[in-house]
Protein backbone atom coordinates (compact mmCIF):
# COMPACT_ATOMS: atom_id res chain seq x y z
CA UNK A 1 0.00 0.00 0.00
CA UNK A 2 2.88 2.51 0.66
CA UNK A 3 5.42 0.74 -0.48
CA UNK A 4 5.68 2.78 -3.53
CA UNK A 5 5.18 5.88 -0.91
CA UNK A 6 8.03 8.81 -2.22
CA UNK A 7 9.55 10.35 0.43
CA UNK A 8 11.89 11.98 -1.51
CA UNK A 9 9.71 14.16 -3.48
CA UNK A 10 8.78 15.67 -0.08
CA UNK A 11 12.53 15.97 0.73
CA UNK A 12 12.38 17.77 -2.58
CA UNK A 13 9.93 19.89 -2.31
CA UNK A 14 9.51 20.44 1.43
CA UNK A 15 11.34 23.84 1.92
CA UNK A 16 9.36 25.77 -1.60
CA UNK A 17 6.12 24.27 -0.06
CA UNK A 18 6.94 25.70 3.71
CA UNK A 19 8.68 28.95 3.20
CA UNK A 20 6.48 30.02 0.36
CA UNK A 21 3.21 27.92 0.63
CA UNK A 22 2.79 27.55 4.23
CA UNK A 23 4.01 31.38 4.94
CA UNK A 24 1.73 32.64 2.18
CA UNK A 25 -1.34 30.76 4.35
CA UNK A 26 -0.09 32.11 7.85
CA UNK A 27 0.43 35.37 6.59
CA UNK A 28 -2.93 35.96 5.20
CA UNK A 29 -4.79 34.46 8.31
CA UNK A 30 -2.18 36.45 10.79
CA UNK A 31 -3.89 39.77 8.86
CA UNK A 32 -7.36 38.32 8.17
CA UNK A 33 -7.54 37.85 11.44
CA UNK A 34 -6.15 40.94 12.66
CA UNK A 35 -8.36 43.41 10.34
CA UNK A 36 -11.29 40.43 11.16
CA UNK A 37 -11.16 40.95 14.53
CA UNK A 38 -11.52 44.86 14.46
CA UNK A 39 -13.82 45.08 11.46
CA UNK A 40 -15.92 42.43 13.51
CA UNK A 41 -15.79 44.31 16.45
CA UNK A 42 -17.17 47.60 15.13
CA UNK A 43 -20.04 45.65 13.30
CA UNK A 44 -20.80 43.86 16.98
CA UNK A 45 -20.94 47.17 18.31
CA UNK A 46 -23.25 48.58 15.71
CA UNK A 47 -25.61 45.53 15.84
CA UNK A 48 -25.78 46.56 19.56
CA UNK A 49 -26.34 50.01 18.80
CA UNK A 50 -29.60 51.48 19.36
CA UNK A 51 -29.92 53.21 16.35
CA UNK A 52 -31.82 50.79 14.41
CA UNK A 53 -30.78 51.62 11.07
CA UNK A 54 -27.22 51.05 12.23
CA UNK A 55 -28.46 47.74 13.79
CA UNK A 56 -30.42 46.49 10.96
CA UNK A 57 -27.29 46.83 8.51
CA UNK A 58 -24.70 45.47 10.28
CA UNK A 59 -27.03 42.31 11.12
CA UNK A 60 -28.28 42.15 7.63
CA UNK A 61 -24.52 41.91 6.66
CA UNK A 62 -23.76 39.72 8.78
CA UNK A 63 -26.53 37.24 8.00
CA UNK A 64 -25.82 37.87 4.25
CA UNK A 65 -22.33 36.72 4.12
CA UNK A 66 -22.97 33.84 7.09
CA UNK A 67 -25.79 32.37 4.84
CA UNK A 68 -23.77 31.69 1.37
CA UNK A 69 -20.91 29.16 1.02
CA UNK A 70 -16.94 30.80 1.22
CA UNK A 71 -16.45 29.67 -2.17
CA UNK A 72 -19.03 31.59 -3.68
CA UNK A 73 -18.06 34.66 -1.35
CA UNK A 74 -14.65 34.36 -3.05
CA UNK A 75 -15.39 34.50 -6.35
CA UNK A 76 -17.58 37.44 -5.60
CA UNK A 77 -14.63 39.38 -3.98
CA UNK A 78 -12.52 38.29 -6.81
CA UNK A 79 -14.56 40.07 -9.29
CA UNK A 80 -16.56 42.51 -7.17
CA UNK A 81 -13.27 44.40 -5.73
CA UNK A 82 -11.76 45.99 -8.71
CA UNK A 83 -15.25 47.28 -9.34
CA UNK A 84 -15.45 48.92 -5.97
CA UNK A 85 -11.98 50.36 -6.04
CA UNK A 86 -12.78 51.92 -9.08
CA UNK A 87 -15.56 53.40 -7.71
CA UNK A 88 -13.62 54.89 -4.71
CA UNK A 89 -10.85 56.29 -6.46
CA UNK A 90 -13.71 57.54 -9.55
CA UNK A 91 -11.91 55.16 -12.05
CA UNK A 92 -13.72 54.37 -15.08
CA UNK A 93 -12.65 50.96 -15.40
CA UNK A 94 -12.41 48.65 -13.24
CA UNK A 95 -8.39 48.99 -11.35
CA UNK A 96 -6.44 45.96 -11.30
CA UNK A 97 -6.62 44.41 -8.11
CA UNK A 98 -3.13 42.01 -6.85
CA UNK A 99 -4.23 38.64 -6.00
CA UNK A 100 -3.09 39.02 -2.38
CA UNK A 101 -4.72 42.14 -1.63
CA UNK A 102 -7.58 40.54 -3.39
CA UNK A 103 -8.18 37.13 -1.03
CA UNK A 104 -6.72 39.43 2.31
CA UNK A 105 -9.80 41.62 1.76
CA UNK A 106 -12.02 39.15 1.14
CA UNK A 107 -10.90 37.35 4.34
CA UNK A 108 -11.33 40.10 6.36
CA UNK A 109 -14.89 41.04 5.42
CA UNK A 110 -16.20 37.06 5.52
CA UNK A 111 -14.14 36.44 8.90
CA UNK A 112 -15.44 39.75 10.25
CA UNK A 113 -18.60 38.78 10.41
CA UNK A 114 -17.86 35.54 12.43
CA UNK A 115 -15.66 37.42 14.54
CA UNK A 116 -18.81 40.01 14.75
CA UNK A 117 -20.81 36.98 16.61
CA UNK A 118 -18.32 36.21 19.13
CA UNK A 119 -17.95 39.71 19.73
CA UNK A 120 -21.19 40.55 20.30
CA UNK A 121 -21.80 37.35 23.05
CA UNK A 122 -18.79 38.99 24.73
CA UNK A 123 -20.13 42.54 24.98
CA UNK A 124 -23.34 40.94 25.70
CA UNK A 125 -21.59 38.87 28.57
CA UNK A 126 -21.03 42.05 30.63
CA UNK A 127 -23.39 43.00 32.99
CA UNK A 128 -25.31 46.02 31.99
CA UNK A 129 -24.61 47.66 35.47
CA UNK A 130 -20.97 48.45 34.40
CA UNK A 131 -22.06 49.90 31.38
CA UNK A 132 -24.49 51.80 33.76
CA UNK A 133 -21.86 52.40 36.27
CA UNK A 134 -19.61 53.95 33.54
CA UNK A 135 -22.34 56.27 31.84
CA UNK A 136 -23.34 57.65 35.75
CA UNK A 137 -19.23 58.06 36.22
CA UNK A 138 -19.86 60.74 33.12
CA UNK A 139 -17.97 58.31 30.48
CA UNK A 140 -19.62 58.90 26.87
CA UNK A 141 -20.25 55.66 24.38
CA UNK A 142 -16.30 55.32 23.59
CA UNK A 143 -15.05 55.79 27.28
CA UNK A 144 -17.22 52.65 28.25
CA UNK A 145 -16.79 51.13 25.21
CA UNK A 146 -13.10 51.06 25.36
CA UNK A 147 -12.23 51.40 29.01
CA UNK A 148 -15.13 48.86 30.51
CA UNK A 149 -16.69 46.75 27.87
CA UNK A 150 -14.38 45.96 25.27
CA UNK A 151 -10.97 45.06 27.61
CA UNK A 152 -13.81 42.33 29.38
CA UNK A 153 -15.08 41.17 26.50
CA UNK A 154 -11.87 40.33 24.48
CA UNK A 155 -10.81 38.70 27.93
CA UNK A 156 -13.88 36.26 28.01
CA UNK A 157 -14.04 36.02 24.20
CA UNK A 158 -10.03 35.11 23.31
CA UNK A 159 -10.38 31.49 23.27
CA UNK A 160 -13.43 31.39 20.64
CA UNK A 161 -11.96 34.36 18.91
CA UNK A 162 -8.44 31.99 18.43
CA UNK A 163 -10.66 29.02 17.86
CA UNK A 164 -12.37 31.01 15.19
CA UNK A 165 -9.01 31.79 14.19
CA UNK A 166 -7.94 28.20 13.76
CA UNK A 167 -11.24 27.40 10.78
CA UNK A 168 -9.69 30.79 9.53
CA UNK A 169 -6.38 29.13 8.90
CA UNK A 170 -8.32 25.90 7.45
CA UNK A 171 -10.32 28.61 5.08
CA UNK A 172 -7.49 30.18 3.50
CA UNK A 173 -6.92 26.57 1.69
CA UNK A 174 -10.11 27.79 -0.73
CA UNK A 175 -7.95 30.66 -2.27
CA UNK A 176 -7.27 27.39 -4.53
CA UNK A 177 -10.16 27.83 -6.52
CA UNK A 178 -8.65 31.96 -7.64
CA UNK A 179 -5.61 29.46 -7.91
CA UNK A 180 -3.32 31.71 -5.49
CA UNK A 181 0.41 30.50 -4.11
CA UNK A 182 -1.06 29.25 -0.90
CA UNK A 183 0.00 25.62 0.84
CA UNK A 184 -2.53 23.58 -1.02
CA UNK A 185 -1.82 25.30 -4.35
CA UNK A 186 1.06 24.76 -4.87
CA UNK A 187 0.90 21.18 -3.31
CA UNK A 188 -1.29 20.53 -5.93
CA UNK A 189 0.34 22.75 -8.52
CA UNK A 190 3.88 20.14 -7.70
CA UNK A 191 1.60 16.95 -7.07
CA UNK A 192 0.44 17.51 -11.09
CA UNK A 193 4.04 18.39 -12.06
CA UNK A 194 6.00 15.35 -10.64
CA UNK A 195 3.15 12.80 -11.05
CA UNK A 196 3.01 12.45 -7.14
CA UNK A 197 -0.24 13.06 -5.62
CA UNK A 198 -0.36 10.66 -2.46
CA UNK A 199 2.90 12.03 -1.34
CA UNK A 200 1.88 15.80 -1.85
CA UNK A 201 -1.55 15.41 -0.27
CA UNK A 202 -0.33 13.33 2.31
CA UNK A 203 2.12 15.55 3.42
CA UNK A 204 -0.23 18.78 3.20
CA UNK A 205 -2.98 16.85 5.30
CA UNK A 206 -0.35 15.64 7.98
CA UNK A 207 1.20 19.25 8.32
CA UNK A 208 -2.23 20.99 8.20
CA UNK A 209 -3.30 18.49 10.94
CA UNK A 210 -0.36 18.51 13.10
CA UNK A 211 -0.54 22.58 12.89
CA UNK A 212 -4.54 22.74 13.72
CA UNK A 213 -4.13 20.13 16.60
CA UNK A 214 -1.25 21.97 18.16
CA UNK A 215 -2.93 24.94 17.96
CA UNK A 216 -5.99 24.36 19.47
CA UNK A 217 -4.14 22.59 21.99
CA UNK A 218 -2.44 25.56 23.14
CA UNK A 219 -6.09 27.54 22.97
CA UNK A 220 -7.33 24.52 25.37
CA UNK A 221 -4.76 25.53 27.93
CA UNK A 222 -4.93 29.19 27.50
CA UNK A 223 -8.62 29.22 28.53
CA UNK A 224 -7.43 27.10 31.60
CA UNK A 225 -5.17 29.98 32.37
CA UNK A 226 -7.56 33.10 31.77
CA UNK A 227 -10.53 31.69 32.95
CA UNK A 228 -11.71 34.33 35.68
CA UNK A 229 -12.86 32.33 38.64
CA UNK A 230 -16.36 33.11 39.27
CA UNK B 1 -19.33 51.70 -12.76
CA UNK B 2 -19.43 50.80 -16.12
CA UNK B 3 -20.91 47.38 -16.17
CA UNK B 4 -23.61 46.19 -18.54
CA UNK B 5 -26.28 44.79 -16.94
CA UNK B 6 -28.38 41.98 -18.25
CA UNK B 7 -30.55 40.61 -16.16
CA UNK B 8 -32.50 38.67 -19.26
CA UNK B 9 -29.38 36.30 -19.24
CA UNK B 10 -30.90 34.15 -17.54
CA UNK B 11 -33.25 33.18 -20.36
CA UNK B 12 -30.68 32.60 -23.23
CA UNK B 13 -29.33 29.56 -23.69
CA UNK B 14 -26.50 28.36 -22.18
CA UNK B 15 -23.64 26.74 -24.34
CA UNK B 16 -23.57 23.39 -23.15
CA UNK B 17 -26.50 22.67 -24.90
CA UNK B 18 -29.14 21.86 -21.52
CA UNK B 19 -31.32 24.71 -21.97
CA UNK B 20 -30.91 28.18 -20.36
CA UNK B 21 -28.86 29.63 -17.66
CA UNK B 22 -31.62 29.50 -15.12
CA UNK B 23 -32.43 25.84 -16.15
CA UNK B 24 -28.31 25.12 -15.71
CA UNK B 25 -28.55 27.12 -12.17
CA UNK B 26 -31.72 24.76 -11.43
CA UNK B 27 -30.06 21.42 -12.04
CA UNK B 28 -26.70 22.72 -10.01
CA UNK B 29 -29.24 23.44 -7.13
CA UNK B 30 -30.48 19.67 -7.54
CA UNK B 31 -26.82 18.46 -7.05
CA UNK B 32 -26.18 21.08 -3.88
CA UNK B 33 -29.35 19.61 -2.51
CA UNK B 34 -28.33 16.13 -3.46
CA UNK B 35 -25.05 16.14 -1.90
CA UNK B 36 -25.90 17.98 1.23
CA UNK B 37 -28.94 15.89 2.24
CA UNK B 38 -27.24 12.34 1.39
CA UNK B 39 -23.76 13.89 3.51
CA UNK B 40 -26.34 15.19 6.04
CA UNK B 41 -27.90 11.84 6.64
CA UNK B 42 -24.57 9.96 7.01
CA UNK B 43 -22.96 12.72 9.19
CA UNK B 44 -25.98 12.31 11.44
CA UNK B 45 -25.80 8.80 11.85
CA UNK B 46 -21.95 8.84 12.01
CA UNK B 47 -21.90 11.57 14.45
CA UNK B 48 -24.11 10.37 16.88
CA UNK B 49 -22.58 6.80 16.99
CA UNK B 50 -19.50 8.49 17.83
CA UNK B 51 -20.32 11.30 20.06
CA UNK B 52 -22.30 8.90 21.98
CA UNK B 53 -19.31 6.59 21.96
CA UNK B 54 -17.25 9.47 23.47
CA UNK B 55 -19.65 9.74 26.16
CA UNK B 56 -19.08 5.86 27.40
CA UNK B 57 -17.20 5.36 30.22
CA UNK B 58 -15.00 2.68 28.85
CA UNK B 59 -11.74 4.67 28.48
CA UNK B 60 -10.04 3.12 24.85
CA UNK B 61 -13.50 3.35 23.33
CA UNK B 62 -13.94 7.27 24.04
CA UNK B 63 -10.44 7.43 23.49
CA UNK B 64 -10.01 6.15 20.03
CA UNK B 65 -14.17 8.43 19.23
CA UNK B 66 -11.59 11.28 20.37
CA UNK B 67 -9.36 10.92 17.71
CA UNK B 68 -11.66 10.24 15.17
CA UNK B 69 -12.76 13.58 15.71
CA UNK B 70 -9.44 15.34 16.15
CA UNK B 71 -8.84 13.21 12.92
CA UNK B 72 -11.69 14.79 10.90
CA UNK B 73 -11.61 18.70 12.66
CA UNK B 74 -7.88 19.44 12.21
CA UNK B 75 -7.86 18.54 8.27
CA UNK B 76 -9.01 21.33 6.00
CA UNK B 77 -12.29 20.12 4.07
CA UNK B 78 -10.56 21.09 0.77
CA UNK B 79 -7.70 18.39 1.73
CA UNK B 80 -9.81 15.67 2.84
CA UNK B 81 -11.45 15.70 -0.36
CA UNK B 82 -8.34 15.57 -2.65
CA UNK B 83 -6.96 13.12 -0.07
CA UNK B 84 -10.79 11.06 -0.87
CA UNK B 85 -10.53 11.85 -4.67
CA UNK B 86 -6.73 11.33 -5.13
CA UNK B 87 -5.70 9.54 -2.59
CA UNK B 88 -7.75 7.06 -1.23
CA UNK B 89 -8.83 4.26 -4.56
CA UNK B 90 -5.10 4.52 -4.64
CA UNK B 91 -4.47 3.02 -1.56
CA UNK B 92 -7.39 0.33 -2.36
CA UNK B 93 -6.28 -3.13 -3.51
CA UNK B 94 -6.22 -2.01 -6.98
CA UNK B 95 -9.33 -3.89 -8.65
CA UNK B 96 -11.69 -2.08 -5.69
CA UNK B 97 -9.39 1.16 -6.85
CA UNK B 98 -10.19 0.91 -10.76
CA UNK B 99 -14.02 0.11 -9.83
CA UNK B 100 -13.90 3.24 -7.80
CA UNK B 101 -12.72 5.47 -10.12
CA UNK B 102 -14.60 4.51 -12.94
CA UNK B 103 -17.97 4.96 -10.63
CA UNK B 104 -20.16 6.77 -12.43
CA UNK B 105 -20.61 10.45 -10.59
CA UNK B 106 -17.35 9.53 -8.70
CA UNK B 107 -17.10 13.15 -7.67
CA UNK B 108 -20.91 13.02 -6.34
CA UNK B 109 -20.02 10.40 -4.21
CA UNK B 110 -16.46 11.66 -3.18
CA UNK B 111 -17.59 14.69 -2.18
CA UNK B 112 -20.40 13.27 0.12
CA UNK B 113 -18.19 10.50 1.77
CA UNK B 114 -15.99 13.62 2.55
CA UNK B 115 -18.35 15.83 3.27
CA UNK B 116 -20.23 13.50 5.61
CA UNK B 117 -16.90 12.47 7.06
CA UNK B 118 -16.20 15.95 7.97
CA UNK B 119 -19.50 17.12 9.36
CA UNK B 120 -19.45 13.92 11.45
CA UNK B 121 -16.56 14.86 13.50
CA UNK B 122 -18.61 18.31 14.26
CA UNK B 123 -22.39 16.27 14.98
CA UNK B 124 -20.41 14.19 17.84
CA UNK B 125 -18.63 17.47 19.29
CA UNK B 126 -22.12 18.94 19.55
CA UNK B 127 -23.70 14.56 20.45
CA UNK B 128 -21.50 14.66 23.18
CA UNK B 129 -21.72 18.31 24.88
CA UNK B 130 -25.73 17.82 24.41
CA UNK B 131 -25.22 14.25 26.54
CA UNK B 132 -22.75 16.23 29.21
CA UNK B 133 -25.10 18.97 29.53
CA UNK B 134 -27.85 16.58 31.02
CA UNK B 135 -27.79 16.29 34.88
CA UNK B 136 -25.73 13.05 36.07
CA UNK B 137 -28.88 12.47 38.30
CA UNK B 138 -30.13 10.74 34.56
CA UNK B 139 -28.45 8.16 33.81
CA UNK B 140 -27.39 7.26 37.85
CA UNK B 141 -31.19 7.00 37.71
CA UNK B 142 -31.35 5.01 34.88
CA UNK B 143 -28.60 2.89 36.53
CA UNK B 144 -30.85 2.52 39.91
CA UNK B 145 -33.58 1.63 37.54
CA UNK B 146 -31.94 -1.30 36.29
CA UNK B 147 -31.08 -0.26 33.29
CA UNK B 148 -28.21 -1.44 30.92
CA UNK B 149 -25.85 0.81 29.41
CA UNK B 150 -27.43 0.93 25.68
CA UNK B 151 -30.67 1.32 27.45
CA UNK B 152 -29.68 4.26 29.49
CA UNK B 153 -28.19 5.60 26.19
CA UNK B 154 -31.60 5.10 24.02
CA UNK B 155 -34.27 5.82 26.11
CA UNK B 156 -32.87 8.36 28.73
CA UNK B 157 -29.93 10.42 27.65
CA UNK B 158 -29.88 10.32 23.66
CA UNK B 159 -33.70 11.24 23.22
CA UNK B 160 -33.18 14.68 25.58
CA UNK B 161 -29.76 14.99 24.20
CA UNK B 162 -30.89 15.73 20.56
CA UNK B 163 -33.44 17.60 21.82
CA UNK B 164 -30.82 20.30 23.21
CA UNK B 165 -28.97 20.31 20.34
CA UNK B 166 -30.96 20.99 17.42
CA UNK B 167 -30.42 24.77 17.19
CA UNK B 168 -26.77 24.05 17.02
CA UNK B 169 -27.38 21.14 14.56
CA UNK B 170 -29.53 23.46 12.37
CA UNK B 171 -26.43 25.43 11.88
CA UNK B 172 -24.14 22.24 11.31
CA UNK B 173 -27.32 21.51 8.54
CA UNK B 174 -26.64 24.92 6.98
CA UNK B 175 -23.08 24.06 7.20
CA UNK B 176 -22.90 21.06 5.25
CA UNK B 177 -25.07 23.07 2.29
CA UNK B 178 -22.53 25.54 2.45
CA UNK B 179 -19.79 23.40 2.15
CA UNK B 180 -20.76 21.17 -0.66
CA UNK B 181 -19.73 24.00 -2.75
CA UNK B 182 -16.18 23.27 -2.08
CA UNK B 183 -16.93 19.81 -4.01
CA UNK B 184 -16.26 22.00 -6.98
CA UNK B 185 -13.12 21.49 -6.62
CA UNK B 186 -13.19 18.01 -7.84
CA UNK B 187 -15.72 18.48 -10.41
CA UNK B 188 -19.01 18.46 -9.10
CA UNK B 189 -21.17 20.25 -11.23
CA UNK B 190 -23.40 21.94 -8.19
CA UNK B 191 -24.66 24.96 -8.06
CA UNK B 192 -21.52 27.74 -7.48
CA UNK B 193 -19.51 25.40 -9.75
CA UNK B 194 -22.17 26.28 -13.01
CA UNK B 195 -22.74 29.99 -11.48
CA UNK B 196 -18.79 30.39 -12.27
CA UNK B 197 -19.58 28.19 -15.69
CA UNK B 198 -22.32 31.03 -16.12
CA UNK B 199 -19.67 34.21 -15.37
CA UNK B 200 -17.25 32.51 -18.08
CA UNK B 201 -19.44 31.79 -20.68
CA UNK B 202 -21.50 35.05 -20.22
CA UNK B 203 -19.59 37.35 -18.74
CA UNK B 204 -22.37 38.13 -17.10
CA UNK B 205 -20.30 37.99 -13.15
CA UNK B 206 -22.73 39.95 -11.02
CA UNK B 207 -26.13 38.08 -12.52
CA UNK B 208 -25.39 34.83 -12.05
CA UNK B 209 -23.38 35.56 -8.27
CA UNK B 210 -26.20 37.16 -7.59
CA UNK B 211 -28.86 34.72 -8.78
CA UNK B 212 -26.46 31.44 -6.57
CA UNK B 213 -27.22 34.06 -3.21
CA UNK B 214 -30.36 34.53 -3.63
CA UNK B 215 -30.84 30.62 -3.78
CA UNK B 216 -28.51 30.11 -1.14
CA UNK B 217 -30.63 32.48 1.02
CA UNK B 218 -33.71 30.69 0.08
CA UNK B 219 -32.28 27.30 0.97
CA UNK B 220 -31.58 28.72 4.25
CA UNK B 221 -34.75 30.26 5.08
CA UNK B 222 -36.31 26.81 4.25
CA UNK B 223 -34.31 24.66 6.45
CA UNK B 224 -34.50 27.59 9.23
CA UNK B 225 -38.11 27.15 9.21
CA UNK B 226 -38.49 23.58 9.01
CA UNK B 227 -35.64 23.52 12.23
CA UNK B 228 -38.01 25.46 13.97
CA UNK B 229 -41.25 23.44 13.29
CA UNK B 230 -39.06 20.38 14.17
CA UNK B 231 -37.84 21.98 17.79
CA UNK B 232 -41.55 23.55 18.61
CA UNK B 233 -42.51 19.32 17.24
CA UNK B 234 -39.87 17.21 19.41
CA UNK B 235 -40.24 19.98 22.12
CA UNK B 236 -40.83 18.20 25.89
CA UNK B 237 -43.38 20.90 27.55
CA UNK B 238 -41.56 22.60 30.54
CA UNK B 239 -37.84 20.79 30.14
CA UNK B 240 -35.07 22.29 28.35
CA UNK B 241 -36.03 23.93 24.94
CA UNK B 242 -39.85 22.78 26.05
CA UNK B 243 -40.66 26.66 24.66
CA UNK B 244 -38.82 27.86 21.31
CA UNK B 245 -37.78 31.38 21.78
Amino acid sequence: MFGSFDFDVIARTWQVLVFQGLAFTLQITVLAMIGGILLGTLLAMMRLSSFAPLAWAAGAYVNLLRSIPLVLVIFWFFFLVPYIGAWIIGSPTPIKVGAFASALITFILFEACYYCEIMRAGIQSIPKGQVNAGYALGMNYWQVMGYIVLPQAFRNMTPVLLTQTIILFQDVSLVYIISLPDFVTLASKIAQRDGRLIEMYVFVAVVYFVLCLGLSYLVKRLQQRIAIVR
Amino acid sequence: MNYNWNWGIFWDMSPDASGTYLQTLLAGLQWTLATALTAWVLALLLGAIVGTLRTVPVRWVARLAGAYVELFRNIPLLVQMFLWFFVVPELLPAAAGTWVKTLPNASFWTAVVSLAFFTSARVAEQVRAGIQALPRGQSQAATALGLTLPQTYRYVLLPMAFRIILPPLTSEFLNVIKNSAVALTIGLMELTARTRAMQEFSFQVFEAFTAATVIYLAINAVVVLAMRGVERWVAVPGYIGGRTR
